[in-house]
């Protein structure tokens, strides 16, 4: 417990508070990528090196990316006139508030019985890709299958529904009547998929 | 702190209220999703931090659990950004008030 596990964790916590609060949604996801930073400079205080590079990888380098992406396609950046918390946002905090209490509470009672400074595990990467490859390798594989289903899926929900109606209906002509509003996309996409289907 | 897991386990608590005061009380879905992250985040800060003081760190469970946590929280942040950028599309809104209906 030295004043580094402190620093960081100001950093993780002032970030996550950031994003949450931050009425910028680009600026919120920039506080995301900062608390993603400081979880995983705790990881690697924890001795976790490996768990922490793949944070590193994983959320600072692809879901910021993400979310900034979907922030940008979905006119986020805005920032709404009438205000960025809902109508009931007094009832989550104190639900958060509560949450948070019963957990302190639950560690704060705990940290009698709780295991106490140990010994530095050696722990190689080595031996993390021996273990994925014999005792973890059921899961590994499954993860890789929801790994390539995931995105497929993302891609498919992302992408308009009116394309797959349209080639159902037998690929209308250019001078057909097309009924594109209130239905999935907007006319932008499908015009844009009935000319490269052309 | 008097020993060091509990240190760990308060921040992770902290970060998961405030992950879970985003996800509740934020208008925008993004949003919503940025707190899930957090709260899963919160979560692999328990699992790395039970695996360094837990008594048999060789057999690297938690490790591993907090590997696979984080793969299965990408897949999750790629479809619900794919979901929210389909509903933007259809309903022109990503305020998660105005969503109200789940037909057209």
């Amino acid at each position: 417990m030295g004043l580094v596990f402190y620093l960081i964790s100001a950093f993780a916590v002032g970030g996550a508070l950031a994003a949450v609060l931050l009425k910028n949604l680009v600026h919120a996801a920039l506080a995301l990528t900062i608390a993603f930073f400081g979880l995983a400079l705790l990881f690697l205080r924890l001795d976790a090196q490996f768990a922490g590079f793949a944070q590193i990888l994983v959320y600072v380098g692809a879901v910021a990316i993400l979310v900034v992406f979907a922030i940008l396609l979905t006119k986020g950046s805005e920032v709404p006139k009438d205000g960025v918390f809902s109508k009931s946002w007094l009832a989550g905090l104190a639900i958060s508030a509560g949450v948070f209490a019963v957990l302190a509470w639950a560690v704060m009672q705990a940290a009698p019985s709780l295991p106490n400074e140990s010994a530095v595990p050696s722990v190689s990467v080595n031996d993390i890709g021996n273990a994925l490859m014999s005792r973890y390798v059921l899961p590994l594989e499954i993860i890789a299958v929801l790994l390539t289903a995931a995105p497929l899926g993302a891609v498919i929900v992302a992408m308009h529904e009116k394309a797959g109606k349209q080639e159902k209906l037998g690929a209308p002509g250019p001078g057909s009547p097309r009924t594109s509003s209130g239905s999935w996309g907007g006319d932008f996409v499908s015009e844009t998929w009935e000319t490269r289907k052309n | 702190m008097p020993n060091p897991l509990s240190g760990y386990l308060i921040v992770a608590a902290l970060i998961f209220a405030i992950g879970l005061a985003g996800a509740l009380t934020r208008r925008n879905a993004i949003m919503v999703l940025i707190g899930i992250e957090l709260m899963l985040n919160a979560a692999n800060l328990n699992l790395i931090a039970f695996w360094r003081y837990g008594p048999h760190p060789e057999l690297l469970t938690g490790m591993m659990f907090a590997i696979f946590s984080i793969a299965v929280a990408a897949a999750e942040a790629a479809v619900g950004l794919g979901l929210v950028i389909s509903i933007y599309r259809h309903a022109k809104t990503s305020d998660v008030e105005q969503m109200n209906r789940m037909k057209g």
